[in-house]
């Protein structure tokens, strides 16, 4: 059974589209069959993040309105053999994301065997956004510790609950998680950043990931690399445990404590 | 006093003050939006039922939804006028 998960989170620059690729990319690493959509008409990023941006041709929009076939359209990630990414159209108004068009290319995918889609929903609550989670089985509310992203995320959450396919045809409701990224423990410890079991307290859904902020997931996506790629990282090793947990592993929480500098260390040096 | 505020690390604590706003203002949020939409509906029929049988100024009736730990209570409080003893 194939299942739609989108990546959504109200408010933008919280790291959806980062999540997006290398939670794809986890999943097909594993061996399962992966699409990622772009559902960001207009502002198309995820083909950058997944460093395939000068090989689109045809987009979400051609394949809704049949100017292309969904095959024609459908662009294979150049590290994974089981990884295809869909992009958004760049030119297109967002009113030709149709409601039947988007449920049609969701078909066919499942048709194509694909076990996982992954819908990355633009910022905001219109349109593209409410059509990235309408079809969704789960949903992955990726939030800040901070005020307005948590605040935000609430409301998307209320918005999956009263607008998805699920929600309306009254049967088993989206299966919703919990993704708090840029995490620093560090701040966390000082007082200054909400903690994770906060975050979790206000939102009351269930955690399946803590993404630790990094300096490398820049440095990855200015290479086109999703961060689940990069070397012996907390951000990649995190990545990996949320793909596990996702597939069912009991898996511990990795990076969230913050280790004190001794006294010494913090008079002579280290950050 | 640098040397000390940074060996005794004493910045106010803020990320309290997030978790208490970010209560407060879900749980208005939320409050807002929990899709009982037929309070209206339900009151006027209750007026209807009720001065069926009594008389009963509308203003009397009143319904609130609140919640209560995990419970959401209907409240609805009807307001009898005063009988007029027979002597």
């Amino acid at each position: 059974m194939a299942r739609i998960i989108v990546i959504t989170s109200g408010k933008g620059g919280v790291g959806k589209t980062t999540s997006s690729a290398s939670f794809a990319t986890g999943l097909a690493l594993r061996g399962h069959k992966t699409a990622v959509i772009d559902f960001d008409v207009g502002l198309r990023n995820l083909d950058l993040i997944m460093g395939c941006e000068r090989r689109v041709v045809y987009d979400l929009i051609n394949v809704v309105s049949g100017e292309a076939t969904l095959r024609q359209a459908l662009i294979k990630d150049k590290h994974c053999e089981n990884l295809f990414i869909l992009p958004a159209s760049q030119t297109r108004d967002k009113d030709a994301l149709t409601e039947e068009g988007v449920e049609r290319v969701l078909n066919e995918l499942i048709q194509m065997d694909f076990e996982f889609i992954i819908c990355d929903s633009p910022a905001g609550i219109e349109h593209g956004a409410i059509m990235a989670l309408t079809f969704a089985d789960e949903a992955i509310i990726v939030t800040n510790p901070e005020v307005s992203s948590v605040r935000d995320s609430d409301r998307i959450l209320g918005i999956i609950q009263a607008k998805s396919r699920r929600a309306l045809n009254g049967g088993e409701p989206v299966k919703e998680h919990l993704l708090v990224t840029r995490y620093s423990p560090k701040r966390v410890d000082a007082g200054e950043m909400l903690s994770y079991t906060d975050v979790q307290e206000i939102l009351r859904i269930p955690l399946i990931g803590i993404i630790p902020e990094s300096e490398e997931v820049l440095s990855a996506s200015n290479q086109g690399n999703p961060a689940i790629h990069i070397k012996d990282s907390p951000v990649s090793q995190a990545y990996v445990d949320v793909v596990g947990r996702f597939l069912g592993e009991d898996l511990p929480l990795r990076f969230t404590d913050y280790e004190k500098p001794g006294f010494l260390k913090r008079i002579f040096g280290g950050k | 006093m640098a040397l000390l505020s940074f060996l005794f690390n004493s910045k106010p604590k803020t990320a309290s003050a997030a978790k208490e706003r970010l209560q407060i203002i879900i749980a208005r949020e939320r409050s807002g939006r929990t899709g009982y939409d037929f309070l209206p509906a339900l009151h006027a029929e209750l007026i209807a039922v009720i001065s069926k049988y009594t008389k009963v100024d509308p203003k009397d009736i009143t319904l609130s939804l609140d919640r209560k730990g995990d419970l959401e209570v209907l409240d609805v409080n009807v307001v009898l006028p005063e009988i007029e003893m027979r002597s």
